[in-house]
Formats: C-alpha cells, structure tokens, sequence
C-alpha cells in the first residue's frame, strides 16, 4: 500500500522532535559588539556619568530656584553658600553658578549634537557619491578635500563666525559644516569596498538607480564607522565651541556656554575661583566621558583594530 | 626623487589658487565693510575711500586686481589700521607665532617619540602607565583651559613664571606658552609612536637582530627606530599645521605679541586685505611643511616615491 510508511512515520516524529527542540541561537555581530561594550567598565560608567549629565542639564533648571539671568542682588560675588540656596555661589552680576552652568551645559551639548548632526550627514553624502562613483568624480572630490585639509582650520572657523553673525544656530552650522572633512575620508574609503559587494550587484541587476542604491545599500551600512567617528567628533565639537566662546565669538550673554563660563571665570581667577573650578570639572568631565565612549564603541565595533 | 619633488609641487599650485579664490568671495558676501563705523561717514567721503581701495569696481574685476598684486607679491593695504600695508603688519608679528610654534613642534616631537620609545620599551609596566595618564590629561584638557590652570598655579601663587606678556623678550615668558601648546601635540605623537614600536619590536627582524647578539640600545637605534617613525611622521603635517594655526589661540590666552591678536579684530572690522593676507601666509607655510613632511615620508617608506 503506498501512502505512509514506516520510514516516513520515522522521518515526521524526528521532524516534530526537531520543531520542539531549541535551536541553538545564532549571534548576530550586533550581539557581538553589545557584549563587548558591556565589559568594556570604563565605557559603561562613562555611559551612566554620560546620560546623568545630559538628565541633569535639561530637567535640573526646573529644579533651580534660579534662572540664568536672573540677578540675586543680595548675594553677588558670593562664593557657594547652601542656606541662600547658592549651591555653587554666584558671580560678578549676582547670578547663580548652578543655573548658569546648567545652560550652559545644555547650549555646550545642543551645539555639539547639531553640529555633529550637520558634519555626519554632509561627510556621508559626500563621501558615499565620491566613493560609489569612483574614477574622475571620485578624484575630483577627494583633491578638494585635500584642499580643505590644508587650509588653516581655526582662521576658518573664526572668519565664519564673525561673518555670519552670532545667531547660535549658524554657529553650530559652521561648525559642522567644517568638521565634515574627515568624516568623507573614512565613509569613502568604506564604499570603496563596499561598492564591489554582490548586494550591490543585485541592486543594479534589479535596476536601481545610483542615488537609491546609495541611499538604500550603501548609507545603512556605513552605520559603524559613522557612529565611531561621530561620537569621536562630539568632544572636538565642544572644544571647538568653548574656544570660540572663549574668544568671545561664540554663545552671547544672557546666555552662556561651558566655554564662556571658563573664559569669565578665568579673569577672576584669584578672587572668585569658584567661577572657573565647576564649569571647568563640567567640560573635563564630559570630554573624558565621551572620549572613553568613543574608544569603547571603536573597540566594540571594530574587532580588527584588537 | 627629483621627478617625486616636482610632482607634489605641481599638485600645490592648483590648491593654494582654489583656496584663495573661496576665500576672497567668501570674505566679501558677508555683511558689513572695512568701514562701517558708528557715525556713518558722509557718502562723499566714503565714495572716495572706496575708490580708494577699489572696492567701488565690480566684484570679479577687484578679483583679478587682488589676483594680480597677489602674483607680484603685494598683499595691499590694510583697510583698517591706517598707513600700513598688511605685509607689514603680517611682518611684525609673523617672527613671533613662527617661533612659538616650531619652538612647541620641535619639543613636543622629541619629547613624544622619547616617551612613546620608553613606553613601549616598557610596556604595561610603570612609565607606561604614567604616560597614559599624562596623555590624557594633555588631550583632554582643552588648551584654554589649560592656560589658564598654569597662568594661576606657576604665575599667581607659586610665582615662579611671569603669567603672560612679553616685555623684554625673556625666555621664562614663553615656557608656558610651549606648555599649552606642545601638550597635546606631544601626547599624540607619543601614543602614535608607541602604538607603532610594539609592533615593530614583535617582527621577525627585531627578534632576528636580538638573536645574533646585538645589545638592546644597537637593536633600537639601528633597527627598529625608523620603521617605526613613519606613522609619526605622517601625523607631522596635520600636527604642524595645528601647532601653527593654534599659537594664534595661545597668544590670545597668555597676551603674546603674533599675529593672532591682528586676526581676530581684522575678521571683526572686515579688514579683507589683512584677513585674506593672513589666511594666505598661513596657507603658504603649511603647504610648503606639508611638502618637507611628504618628502620625508618619501626617504623613510620606498614605496610612496614610485606611487
């Protein structure tokens, strides 16, 4: 009789055994790098200190008895003092530090993730079209990269800002629109050996147009370099930024900025030190932080570099 | 070699000409001109200054007269300090940023490739470890900050250092200066150099140069320093460049006589010649060391010469 036999009765309860059975789990290279962040003890804690302070800049003004701008004008020039609420005193116009160096905190931090944003994106469209084009474009693009290298950075930057006025948003817009150079470096040189991959091949089997393989094939994954390199930037971002407020090109009064803290507490140094020493231990700590990030993130995400 | 020198000086010509170009049109569509004052000047009179200066022709033919001069070697006059010609503003400050500078080039140079040596000599032993956190510390610390950190420990309580100025032209006014700026340069040349000793201290060479006798010191200094120069050199340009362009930001920290103070008021005031004129001197000195560098690359690495 044909139909079921023994062997087939034999092959379906093995198939049902089979079904039921926990397959051994697969680890995707994601699971991977996560691990790999995870033991990383510097990096977590840096992380945690990471999160804290951004929690801390944006919901610790609603806490503060002070705003910014506003002038206590019976404690000025008052070093830290926890009965009038002056957690970490008040400077020359009697306007609280904490307050102050919250926003300043915040506009440090806005500054760096919008610039970073506007430096990302430029250096990945740029450098995914020089890369998938490749040949004379390709030349073409990377030549004025070249040039842009050799240009004298900081004189850039100073002559954008003072050009374009002191609006913050044209602040981190130049500054981003600067920073962008290495960013395209590293994004070609991935689509350069991303571009011969059989994906790629398929897409244009399939009939996809340059500008859709691109953005579709190519951008999703640069994701682990990007990432890298982008929080690599962020600190030179915020040096960049405090610098110019140092200068007294950046973030204008009322408002203020790690950098213009650091900068007026430094010319009062020997008689209110309290002006410079938070704002400073804020900047080094949240450069420390990122940089301890960054490194964590390339070794989890690069296994070659180990 | 000679064909290798010539070629990289061909590739300049073309990169200075383009940068100049962005920069004159970029400077001139912003807002403002040279001379915007408080009380504007009667329209005659600022007629006649214009003309002056030719700022009253059409954009592109005051190019091609900036362009012209510029090939004769004349930067113009300054817009904004009066009866000076930007090359000799250019010219009074110009000894000075040079100095600082290379001053801080050269120590930071020799200072990192000696502790990257010794770190890697030593590896995860204690001069390691103290590297580390003296790198730290010097590409952390932003150097504003850290001018100001010194300025308030050596130049107000310990009083061991004058805190800025330059008034007699001593030595002691310029060690904190090339503190600040050598710092970080020095820190990443030393994590470079030890990056790249460990792994030429691990070849087959080494080893082999160690297995027929030779002494620790012979090993380094004939077979292992020069390999293992060559990332270090090829961060020198990019380094160079940064120390150059960062004594304008030390000079405004510890009040120096370069031409960083000229700069940032020439940008403010929309002095173009005198901005163009430093943004172009700037652009020649690191072009011209970018070239010393590539060279040196080309004796240290074969290879790059027949590329």
């Amino acid at each position: 009789m044909a139909g079921i036999t023994r062997k087939d009765e034999t092959l379906s309860r093995y198939a049902d055994q089979l079904e039921t059975l926990d397959a051994p789990k697969g680890r995707s290279l994601t699971d991977d790098a996560l691990r790999r962040l995870f033991a990383n003890k510097a990096a977590m804690v840096s992380v945690f200190i990471l999160g804290a302070i951004v929690l801390i800049a944006f919901i610790g003004p609603y806490f503060v008895p002070w705003s910014y701008s506003t002038v206590d004008w019976t404690a000025i020039r008052k070093p830290p003092d926890f009965e009038k609420l002056h957690y970490l005193g008040t400077d020359q116009n009697g306007r609280d530090l904490l307050a102050r160096l919250l926003q300043g905190t915040q506009m440090s931090l806005i500054v760096a993730a919008v610039a970073t944003a506007v430096s990302v994106i430029i250096g990945i469209v740029y450098g995914a079209i020089a890369g998938y084009f490749g040949g004379r474009v390709d030349a073409i693009m990377m030549r004025f990269v070249d040039v842009m290298y050799a240009l004298p950075y900081i004189l850039f930057v100073i002559i954008l800002v003072v050009i374009f006025g002191r609006s913050p948003i044209l602040l981190f817009v130049g500054i981003g629109a600067i920073e962008w150079l290495t960013m395209a470096r590293i994004v070609r040189g991935q689509t350069l050996s991303l571009k011969e991959r059989e994906f790629i091949e398929a897409a244009k089997a399939g009939g996809a147009k340059p500008f859709t393989i691109i953005m579709r094939h190519i951008v999703p994954n640069l994701a682990g370099p990007v990432v890298i390199y982008a929080t690599l930037t962020i600190p030179e971002i915020i040096i960049t930024e405090s610098f110019l407020s140092y200068l007294g090109l950046g973030i204008q009064e009322p408002q203020t900025s790690l950098g213009t803290l650091i900068s007026e507490g430094a010319q009062v140094i020997e008689v209110m030190p309290w002006l410079l020493a938070f704002p400073a231990v804020m900047l080094v700590l949240l450069l420390l932080c990122l940089s301890y990030v960054g490194d964590g993130l390339r070794d989890a995400l690069d296994p070659k570099d180990r | 070699m000679l064909t290798y020198v010539l070629r990289r000086l061909a590739s300049i010509i073309p990169v200075a000409f383009i940068a100049v170009t962005a920069c004159f049109f970029i400077l001139r569509l912003a807002p403002g001109g040279p001379f915007d004052q408080e009380r504007a000047l009667p329209p005659a009179i600022l007629r006649n200054l214009r003309a002056a200066y030719d700022l009253d022709q059409p954009l592109v033919i005051q190019y091609f007269i900036y362009i012209g001069r510029l090939l004769r070697g004349d930067l113009g006059p300054s817009m904004v300090v009066q009866d000076f010609t930007v090359s000799q503003l250019l010219a009074l400050g110009l000894p000075f940023s040079l100095m600082l500078g290379l001053f801080a080039f050269v120590i930071a140079t020799v200072a990192g490739i000696a502790a990257g040596t010794i770190a890697a000599v030593n590896q995860n032993k204690w001069p390691d470890y103290v590297l580390v956190l003296v790198v730290m510390i010097g590409l952390i610390i932003p150097n504003f900050l850290m001018g100001s950190i010194l300025q308030l420990v050596f130049g107000v309580y310990l009083r061991w250092l004058p805190a800025g100025g330059w008034q007699n032209g001593s030595m002691a006014h310029l060690v904190m200066p090339v503190i600040v700026l050598a710092w970080p340069h020095a820190a990443r040349i030393s994590r470079l150099m030890r990056g790249s000793m460990i792994e030429v201290l691990g070849s087959n060479y080494v080893r082999t140069a160690k297995a027929k006798g030779l002494g620790e010191r012979l090993v380094l200094s004939r077979h292992a320093i020069k390999p293992a120069l060559i990332p270090v050199v090829s961060y020198l340009g990019p380094g160079l460049s940064y120390l150059l362009t960062g004594s304008l930001i030390v000079e405004q920290i510890f009040s120096l006589p370069g031409i960083g103070r000229y700069f940032i008021n020439a940008a403010l005031s929309r002095d173009y010649g005198l901005v163009l004129g430093t943004v172009i001197l700037y652009m020649a000195i690191i072009l011209v060391l970018n070239l010393l560098v590539d060279l040196a690359y080309a004796w240290l690495d074969p290879k790059v010469r027949y590329r």
